[in-house]
């Protein structure tokens, strides 16, 4: 600085450069003021567009380099990070770039300094750039356009910094066959499949407007994102929205992402189990639950067993679960149970072949001892995760009157535990009209002896009875 | 009704493709169309992500399957037989058409092609590799090519796919045999393994044939991959690094990607009811960055799983790790090893490079680690500078309260 004062005509220094991205042409001058000793507070760079005048007169041309004056040094990694950190757009870039190197002759390991201001920022320039690059590899869309030679793809893209001409051989590289152009606001390129030309800077609507192929992307882009997991903010960082408008399918993004927010957001409504859409057809029932393993009863060596019935059977029976023989033979009310029943409903009045019969859970639960499965009680929580399956059921065959056997079946229609004493008699209107009629399970006959069986076999006979009358009553 | 159009199909193909976790396209050898009469396409090394889904991950290829329809029922999987979905299917030139369209508009990097199994595997096998060879031979295409190979067809069939791709992958689909048995029942753990065995070795001997012949044909030069389902079974985030370690050494992999079990349409009931949060998958990937970036041995990662086998969900790896094993902290950053100070929660390899670079010109302070980290917060109950020393680590039962990071909030998107 001293040496500055002494000399007031070298004050300043007023360097042009061609052109924003030309790093060579920095190079050659600043070694000659390095040789020369100007300081870097005694240079002005300035690129084509800024008016040298508002730095005030400096002086143009070159200074002379002293005759004795060293070689200049810089390494390797200061060229390579000041080569791309010159395409920058910031203005103080060369400024910064000079200072660094005038600071590299007297501490030659200077950009092994992280912690040093100078090569924080050199470094995070050249990131910037490298990122500016990185992006235009990636979301230059190119458009297909006949002319008269033929096809030709055209792009437009609004890099950040100059990094046009520096990334021109990429594309060369990848699309050599192709003719190509890329339109920017900073100057645009052209391949003809033999030699790069440059061309002046392009507008938007120089460039064409739309593509078939683009309906094909679009419908690629919104068909590979799973919206199961949206992650919004990770996307953003990696495609900035400044991009969006020169990359088709970005129209889609903010419906892709209400979209998923609401299907989200449906399944949080449809609480912990997220069962699909209701089966249409009882047959459709039966595929399903046969793979059904939403509770640990189906996990079991067994097989889904379906109702049996006409559908619109004015009679819905609900059973508590299959037991062994169901489970081996696939249809409802087949075991010794099931033989009781029919002598029962037979005594009623009642046809069973035209009801719906079917079961509150849909496998057997058992557990296994040697060779015997011993059939065991549905939990409650298994009942209610079940209840799909019978609401499904309701829903496609329509009964008129459900008559629920045991209180698992109870619970299995109505969602909640009820006592069979209390309830068996007096019927319960359901939401769609039909009539829930509550009675034991005749297996629970099966387990009684003597003058106990007896009286719950008459009560069991008044039960179907009164259904009978009721299904009477309805039917005219 | 018609056959459906191409943007039909490509809307199916692609929406059955989407669970798969992989996506990149790096790793292979540089190549370019520069000089080929009438190729196109290049790799530099890196793979580009041409746009990232809300979901925030990349695409960088094509991914979708020549065909939807299956002769298996795996019940983790979309296509399997019994499933309702809308079934379509592409021929290979179809999807060599696509691919290059795409491909010239600059929208992609390549193509990943899977397939459900028609016919046979060895059938879809060739389905496969002939729309590889299309590409590759009919039209010169350099871009890259990953191909999903059916570990029951035919070795011949998929040492022919792995000369066409740039990287081949089997999946092992679940961590356990047992998981597999029970959701994918058509498939066989010991097959899957010897396939990827067999790929291996075409790996080693046409990297060794290169070595004396310099025009060997290359095989698969992005090596090969795995995916394995994460929460559809029972298997633990132990058993999941287990068994990734045991797979990269055994079969040399390029990577293990997780894939966390979503919700999928139709689902099979086997399935537990609600998808394993995203962020276990997060930190499954975070466990396969210690162990291949960080030095962590399988043996560590385990170290940081709790009580039931799993990784914390609320921190990290490595602050887990970090956090059961204080007595190795704080670390001297003017003064420890390289290894020591990747073991510091919060700094990553370029800031220990970083550090490494600047103490040969200054002793550290607690401001110039702080010019060098992304968090300082993060780092500073786990070091030592100059001017630094923390509290004894051991005194503070609260310091992973305070070091997890603060629930986020749902992102709002404003477009
Ligand atoms: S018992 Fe019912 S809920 Fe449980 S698995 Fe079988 S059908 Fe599904």
């Amino acid at each position: 600085m001293s040496r500055l004062a002494k000399d007031p005509a070298s004050e300043c220094w007023l360097v042009e450069l061609e052109r924003p991205d030309d790093f060579d042409a920095w190079r050659d001058k600043a070694r000659i003021f390095v040789q020369a000793g100007v300081a870097p507070a005694s240079i002005v760079w300035s690129e084509p567009g800024a008016s040298g005048e508002l730095f005030g007169g400096g002086r143009a041309g070159l200074p002379l380099p002293a005759p004795d004056a060293p070689i200049v040094r810089a390494n390797r990694r200061f060229v390579s990070l000041a080569r791309n950190a010159a395409l920058h757009s910031d203005p103080q870039r060369f400024a910064l770039l000079y200072r660094v190197l005038w600071r590299l002759q007297a501490s030659p390991r200077l950009m092994e300094d992280k912690a040093d201001l100078d090569v924080r920022r050199l470094e995070e320039l050249d990131k910037n750039v490298r990122r500016d690059s990185h992006k235009m590899h990636a979301f230059v869309r190119f458009r297909e356009v006949e002319d008269a030679q033929g096809e030709r793809y055209v792009a437009w893209f609004e890099p950040e910094h100059h990094i046009l001409r520096a990334n021109a051989g990429f594309f060369v590289r990848r699309f050599a066959n192709m003719k190509w152009s890329i339109l920017t606001p900073r100057g645009s390129l052209h391949w003809d499949c033999e030699t790069v030309s440059e061309g002046p800077p392009a507008e938007r609507s120089d460039a064409p407007d739309g593509d078939p192929t683009e309906d094909l992307w679009r419908k690629y882009y919104a068909s590979i994102f799973n919206p199961a997991r949206l992650k919004v903010g990770s996307m953003l960082s990696e495609m900035p929205k400044k991009y969006w408008k020169n990359m088709p399918e970005a129209e889609l993004i903010p419906d892709l992402i209400a979209g998923a927010q609401r299907r989200e957001a449906q399944m949080v409504a449809a609480g912990a189990l997220d069962f699909e859409d209701r089966p249409e057809s009882l047959a459709a029932i039966a595929r399903a639950i046969e793979g059904c393993r939403k509770c640990p009863i189906g996990a079991l060596n067994n097989q889904g067993v379906m109702g049996e019935g006409p559908q619109g059977a004015p009679l819905m029976i609900v059973g508590e679960q299959p037991g062994d023989q169901e489970d081996q033979q696939g249809r409802p009310f087949v075991g010794p149970a099931g033989q009781l029943l029919d002598v029962h409903l037979a005594k009623a009045g009642i046809d069973r072949s035209a009801a719906y019969v079917t079961n509150t859970v849909k496998h057997f639960k058992y557990v296994q001892r040697g060779k015997r499965r011993i059939h065991q009680s549905p939990s409650a929580r298994e009942i209610d995760t079940c209840r799909w399956w019978i609401e499904s059921e309701r829903a496609i065959v329509q009964p008129r009157l459900v008559l629920a056997m045991g209180a698992s079946a109870a619970r299995g229609v109505l969602g909640k535990t009820v006592s069979i004493t209390k309830a068996r008699g007096t019927p319960i209107t359901l939401e769609d009209g039909s009539e829930l009629w509550i009675t034991a399970h005749p297996s629970y006959l099966l387990r009684l002896e003597g003058e106990a069986r007896d009286r719950q076999s008459e009560l069991f006979d008044a039960d179907l009875a009164a259904v009978k009358t009721r299904l009477d009553e309805m039917s005219c | 009704m018609g056959a459906p159009s191409i943007i039909e199909r490509l809307g199916i193909l692609a929406d059955a493709a989407k669970y798969d976790a992989s996506c990149a396209s790096s790793g292979t050898a540089k190549r370019n169309s520069k000089g080929s009469a009438k190729g196109i396409g290049s790799t530099e090394g890196m793979g580009i992500c041409h746009a990232y889904a809300p979901d925030g991950r990349c695409i960088s290829l094509l991914k979708i399957l020549l065909t939807n329809h299956c002769i298996f029922d795996c019940h983790y999987c979309v296509n399997r037989k019994s499933s309702n979905v809308r079934r379509a299917r592409f021929t290979p030139q179809e999807v060599v058409d696509l691919t290059l369209s795409f491909y010239r508009r600059n929208y992609i990097e390549g193509l990943f092609l899977s397939s459900g199994i028609i016919k046979s595997s060895n059938h879809t096998m060739e389905q496969l590799v002939e729309t590889a060879r299309i590409l590759r031979e009919e039209h010169d295409f350099r871009g890259y090519i990953h191909l999903k190979t059916i570990p029951e067809a035919d070795p011949e069939l998929v040492h022919q796919a792995g000369l066409y791709a740039d990287r081949v992958s089997i999946n092992v689909e679940l961590p356990t045999d047992s998981g597999l048995t029970r959701l994918a029942p058509d498939k066989d753990a010991r097959q899957i393994e010897g396939a990827m065995g067999k790929v291996k070795n075409d790996v080693i001997e046409a990297k060794d044939a290169r070595k004396r012949f310099r025009n060997a044909p290359r095989f698969a030069p992005a090596g090969q991959s795995t995916q394995m389902i994460v929460g559809a079974d029972a298997a633990t985030d132990a058993d999941i690094v287990g068994k990734a370690s045991r797979l990269y050494d055994n079969f040399r992999l390029r990577r293990v990607y997780y894939s966390a079990f979503s919700p999928i349409p139709d689902a099979s009931a086997v399935l537990p009811l609600k998808r394993p949060p995203l962020i276990r998958e997060h930190r499954l990937y975070q466990s396969d960055w210690l162990m291949r970036f960080y030095g962590y041995k399988p043996g560590e990662v385990m170290q940081a799983t709790e009580a039931d086998g799993n990784l914390p969900l609320d921190i990290d790896p490595k602050l887990a790790w970090a956090l059961k094993f204080r007595e190795r902290f704080p670390v001297d950053l003017n003064c420890a090893s390289r290894e020591e100070m990747l073991r510091v929660p919060g700094l990553g390899v370029k800031a220990v490079n970083k550090i490494l670079a600047s103490r040969r010109h200054r002793t550290l302070r607690l401001d110039d680690v702080a010019l060098l980290t992304q968090s300082i917060t993060k780092v500073r109950p786990f070091i030592c500078t100059v001017d630094w020393r923390p509290v004894m680590l051991t005194d503070r039962a609260d310091l992973r309260a305070l070091l997890a990071p603060k629930q986020e909030q749902f992102e709002l998107f404003t477009a």
